[in-house]
């Protein structure tokens, strides 16, 4: 009989189970603040025996998925988790890992980039790597986080990408919450060991993986037409593209299996009837449903659409859940130095020659921790409606203003 | 750069393509047309057909593109040869020189050029 304990547990002890469930094989990674526990309890179920995989330490993030990259290359399911600068530090194989088309899981305990140095969360490290190609999923509470990550190693296998499982630093990664763990059986029926890799390195068919590429196509020595380097990276933007569809399908079979459904590539909140959309990723967005049971009490149409998969983008979702609202308000934990919030300025190019779109505004919020109580992202809110021009196309997009993106308690300079 | 079999294989290799090469002859291409200059064996002083056996070699164990055929003499595959001049500089007889390819008909020399 297939059973379900509930275990109360913080985001990074939910990663590492997931792991344990998933049957990984080869685990790199190096610590880093607040990612560390999730391969501290990896490494202590190795060193028991309770999981039987390879546990390799390294002395650096860049070589732990390396080694990652090695293994998976081989065949081997293979896990790691990392943080800001560590993230940072690996970027070079975070390309590669995509790129060679290894299915790797990474789970990422979002913190800020340094300078200047800070330990606690934004968003800012996964979304400056949103453009190499993994799949990003980010997650909004400690249960989330342990489905995601087992969903994660099969829609990766299933599209030959790897895939990023995003959660907030020690708002969710150290904080205890009860988590719903399956059992093998349940997990094993969904996740079936790791099928024939694209990339397989087999004595009896010996081959190069990872060659050089000229950029235009050619024939190999049997005569048979390869891509390019631009046919290859065209192959590997439809198969993004297509993994949207695999993010859905995991979701569906595992709410199938679990009873726990976390809305595939977006998921939503008193959406319906909203004409105010409040919109974020991660545990954000959980907070985004308190301001809008308030903003609902004040008799304001408000309601939440939380982005789940981040990339692939999904635009057409998107822009039919925004279509008809007046006003969408973006919270972005990042940003795109120079511009504007990454998800907002996605957002904005998503509706982008729509009919119906709404106005888009963009917030930032909760850089290197700042606390985001749920008050000001209320007062955002209003702010935004009694300002005609926020959102509006003319409002200058890289402005820090109540017109434009708005810094959600951004202090005046105090000290006198 | 081979695109893996995808024979009896599902749908989740429909966008596979991937950078991988086998270990066959011509699967970097034709990187003979690479070359601006060519190794031309001299057979008469070359160690191998002096003593009129497979001896010597150099050339073979030295060539980083597998790109001599063991022999007497050994023989050069300009199909292949980068004209890196490798084999040149560990021939201890000094029969292999390094021409320009112009000299060959290949390609044009730069105007004053001798």
């Amino acid at each position: 009989m297939r059973t379900m304990t509930t275990t109360v547990m913080t985001g990074n002890e939910a990663a590492a189970t997931a792991a344990k469930l998933a049957r990984v094989q080869v685990v790199a990674a190096y610590p880093i603040t607040p990612q560390s526990p999730v391969v501290e309890t990896i490494s202590a179920w190795v060193e028991s025996g309770e999981l039987p995989a390879e546990f390799v330490a390294v002395e650096s993030e860049h070589s732990a998925l390396s080694v990652c990259i090695g293994a998976s290359t081989v065949g081997a399911r293979a896990f790691t988790a990392t943080s800001a600068n560590g993230l940072a530090y690996m970027t070079e194989q975070v390309w590669w890992a995509a790129g060679a088309r290894l299915p790797i899981v990474m789970c990422i305990a979002n913190r800020a980039m340094a300078a200047p140095w800070n330990v606690l969360n934004d968003q800012q490290d996964s979304m400056s790597v949103r453009d190499a190609g993994w799949v990003q999923l980010y997650c909004r509470d400690n249960s989330e986080i342990l489905d995601t990550t087992v969903q994660a190693f099969r829609i990766a296998e299933e599209c030959d990408l790897p895939v990023m499982v995003c959660y907030d630093g020690f708002l969710l990664s150290h904080t205890m919450m009860p988590v719903d763990v399956p059992d093998a059986a349940t997990v094993d029926a969904f996740l079936p060991p790791r099928p024939a890799p694209l990339q397989v390195v087999d004595p009896a068919d010996p081959r190069n993986v990872g060659p050089v590429v000229m950029a235009a196509p050619r024939a190999d020595a049997d005569g048979e037409p390869h891509g390019g380097y631009f046919e290859i990276r065209a192959d590997h933007q439809r198969a993004l593209l297509a993994a949207a569809e695999a993010v859905e399908r995991a979701n569906a079979d595992w709410a199938a299996a679990t009873g726990r459904d976390w809305g595939g590539l977006t998921w939503d909140y008193r959406l319906d009837d909203a004409d105010i959309v409040l919109v974020a990723a991660g545990s954000l967005a959980t907070q985004l449903t308190v301001a809008a049971d308030e903003l609902r009490d004040a008799r304001i149409a408000a309601g939440v659409l939380g982005i789940r998969c981040y990339r692939p983008f999904p635009a057409d979702e998107i822009a039919a859940r925004l279509a008809g609202r007046a006003l969408a308000i973006v919270f972005d934990k990042a940003m795109s130095y120079g511009y504007e919030g990454p998800i907002a300025g996605d957002i904005k190019t998503a509706l982008f020659g729509r009919e119906e779109a709404p106005r888009v505004h963009g917030v930032v919020c909760g850089l290197g921790g700042r606390d985001v109580p749920v008050s000001e992202l209320v007062d955002a809110v209003r702010r935004a409606m009694a300002t005609p021009t926020a959102g509006a196309p003319a409002a200058p997009s890289a402005a820090i203003d109540a017109a434009s993106t708005e810094w959600l308690g951004l202090a005046e300079k105090s000290v006198s | 750069m081979a695109r893996r079999k995808v024979t009896g294989m599902s749908d989740r290799l429909r966008y596979a393509e991937i950078s991988q090469s086998r270990p066959a002859e011509g699967e970097a291409g034709r990187t003979g047309d690479w070359r601006s200059k060519r190794p031309v064996l001299e057979a008469a002083t070359c160690s191998a057909v002096k003593q009129g056996r497979e001896s010597c070699q150099i050339c073979w164990v030295y060539c980083p593109d597998a790109s001599i055929a063991r022999g007497v003499p050994p023989v050069i595959d300009l199909e292949y040869c980068k004209g890196c001049g490798i084999c040149a500089e560990v021939c201890p007889t000094g029969s292999i020189a390094m021409q320009p390819e112009a000299e060959h008909g290949v390609c044009e020399l730069p105007e004053g050029a001798e």
